[in-house]
């Protein structure tokens, strides 16, 4: 009997959620190959973090332990680490998340191994000795059915595709320590500096993103976007227009070439919805355009659309907003 | 120090608003469509050509592609890239292992006919397979140093340090050179090529070389679109007037 070896990574004390669609993802191929379900993570696995791995059906959690994986390891030494321990499991699929360190990590694993990788996956089944699968391609407008023929099968779960699910019975998550041996060489790449926001809420994981595009106009147009999304706990994104247009960071572009968000409500302002700026936000929620333009791809495929101009609607809301709190 | 910079692209079409398949679902239907790279890799070449102005050397730009990519190594030359390389394939689109070999033993053809490239420049991932990979593995096979996702280079005698962000913030690394390096859009803006430019790269010499095709494991067994769950977009109004509808919708997915 074989295994799934699956990459997670932690936020904080717990799974990361993208950890945890990958384990759902990952579990719905170990029951298939009627396989175990194994997970790895660098470093120690809080007890918070094994609960939710014992949730997911985890069968044995492996802590990856060693000196050059603390705080400052880059990708390529976290691949050989997992290398190793694969070398000794003998897994029959290695599964990670389509999240920019996990996929990094497991193109390394793929390099060392020089065994095929596929990116994104959002189906993957056993066939004809090897796997069929379905991955993303142009950032998920397009998919793309394939067979896999491969000793190990190496994935990546496309991010925000699989909902996480807990397992019908929990697993036994034994926790095993794994010491890798480690090449010095692998040291050479470091990370000499790492720096946080500090606080704010995440592009990534807010509630609400509040985003601008052309329609904006300039960088201080920028401002009523904040306002609104400081008083609703979100954050403020932008369009690749904005960028190139020097009124937004990119840290703040919404697309495929930027952040992929999933929040529970995104507010397109005055953004037209072309393919590299969809592909970033269709896995929110809920969609509500803002455009003066009724036909604009983003009012045509969004939830909710106000048609009007955004530098009217956006302080109109702002009021609304703050008489709301205040009744409340 | 001067830097000697290879950055690689990829030709891939410029879809609109919806990607047209072909009738056998194998590929893209081109025929009304441009073609262009990566915004990671237009700020790949933006990012060769500022390194070279500020620390002198040269730059190659080198693509995977049909005898037509010749038009994103001219495209990256206008922009100020000083040399062309095409490694030949037929129309067919080679996958991550398949491409990454090709193009480890064209570098190691260009090394062995001149210098060594300090800098190898890739896109973070492909606007079309998006497949993460090809730079990793071409370090490997090299031998090199890698890494993903650089927003920032700052090359400093035989080393170079490299930001890149995280999820909630940056980080910095240092690497030694020879390196390679998957640069993200936001690096830099990239320009628009001068006249002087588009005159040079029209008759800049292309090198060519014919790769060996390695099969990668992964076959194609037909493209489709995702499932349409859009239903019909719910109005909620007109310009101010829509605020409490919209503050009700708040409301709704508990945001208030």
């Amino acid at each position: 009997m074989s295994l799934i070896l699956t990459l997670s990574e932690l936020d904080g004390d717990t799974l990361a959620r993208s950890s945890r669609e990958t384990l759902t993802f990952a579990r719905s191929l170990a029951d298939a190959h009627g396989w175990d379900l194994h997970a790895v993570a660098v470093g120690e696995i809080p007890d918070t973090a094994m609960a939710d791995l014992r949730a997911q059906g985890v069968a044995v959690a492996h802590a990856l332990l060693h000196d050059q994986l603390d705080g400052d390891a880059a990708p390529a030494a976290i691949a050989a680490a997992i290398n190793e321990l694969h070398d000794r499991l003998g897994a029959g699929a290695l599964v990670g998340s389509g999240t920019d360190h996990a996929a990094e990590v497991m193109a390394h694993v793929a390099a060392r191994t020089d065994l095929p990788l596929a990116s994104n996956c959002t189906e993957v089944a056993p066939a004809d000795g090897g796997w069929d699968l379905t991955r993303v391609r142009w950032g998920g407008v397009l998919l793309e059915d394939v067979h896999l023929e491969a000793d190990v099968a190496l994935l990546t779960a496309a991010p925000h595709q699989t909902a996480a699910a807990d397992a019908v019975s929990p697993g036994a998550a034994e926790l095993h320590s794994f010491k890798p041996e480690l090449d010095e060489s692998l040291h050479i790449t470091r990370v000499v500096e790492r720096a946080s926001r500090g606080g704010g809420i995440s592009l990534a994981t807010a509630p609400v993103v509040i985003s601008g595009g052309r329609g904006v106009g300039s960088a201080e147009g920028f401002g009523i976007l904040e306002e609104l999304a400081e008083l609703l706990g979100g954050a403020v994104g932008c369009s690749r227009v904005a960028t190139n247009n020097g009124w937004r960071s990119h840290n703040d572009q919404v697309g495929q070439t930027g952040t992929r968000v999933a929040p529970d409500l995104y507010v397109a302002c005055g953004i037209s919805g072309a393919t590299q700026h969809w592909v970033g936000c269709m896995s929110a929620k809920k969609i509500l355009a803002i455009n003066t333009d009724p036909e604009a791809p983003m009012v045509t495929r969004a939830h909710y659309a106000v048609i009007g101009d955004l530098h009217e609607l956006l302080p109109a809301l702002v009021t609304e907003v703050k008489n709301r709190r205040g009744v409340g | 120090m001067t830097l000697n910079i290879l950055v690689a692209v990829k030709r891939v079409p410029a879809p609109g608003a919806k990607i047209v398949l072909t009738e056998d679902a194998q590929r893209i239907d081109t025929k009304h469509l441009g073609f262009t790279v990566s915004p990671h890799e237009e700020c790949a070449v933006e990012e060769a050509v500022q390194l070279v102005g500020k620390h002198g050397g040269s730059s190659t730009v080198i693509t995977l592609g049909p005898p037509v990519a010749e038009e994103q190594l001219r495209t990256a030359i206008s922009m100020g890239i000083d040399h062309g390389v095409l490694v030949e394939t037929d129309e067919q689109e080679w996958d991550a292992l398949a491409t990454a070999a090709a193009l480890t033993d064209a570098i190691q053809t260009l090394e062995a006919d001149g210098d060594r490239f300090d800098l190898i420049l890739f896109g973070n991932e492909s606007a079309d397979a998006g497949n993460y990979q090809v730079g990793i593995r071409v370090a490997h096979a090299l031998d090199r140093p890698v890494v993903s996702g650089i927003k920032a280079i700052e090359p400093t005698d035989a080393r170079a340090t490299m930001k890149r962000a995280v999820a909630d913030g940056f980080e910095v690394l240092d690497l030694p050179l020879p390196a390679v390096a998957a640069i993200k859009e936001g690096i830099n803006l990239p320009r628009y090529p001068a006249m002087r430019g588009r005159l040079l790269a029209k008759k800049a010499q292309i090198r060519r070389l014919t790769p060996q095709r390695r099969d990668g494991g992964m076959r194609r067994v037909r493209l489709h679109h995702p499932p349409q769950q859009q239903a019909q977009t719910q109005m909620l109004g007109t310009g101010a007037d829509a605020a409490p509808a919209v503050a009700a919708l708040f409301e709704e997915v508990g945001l208030l």
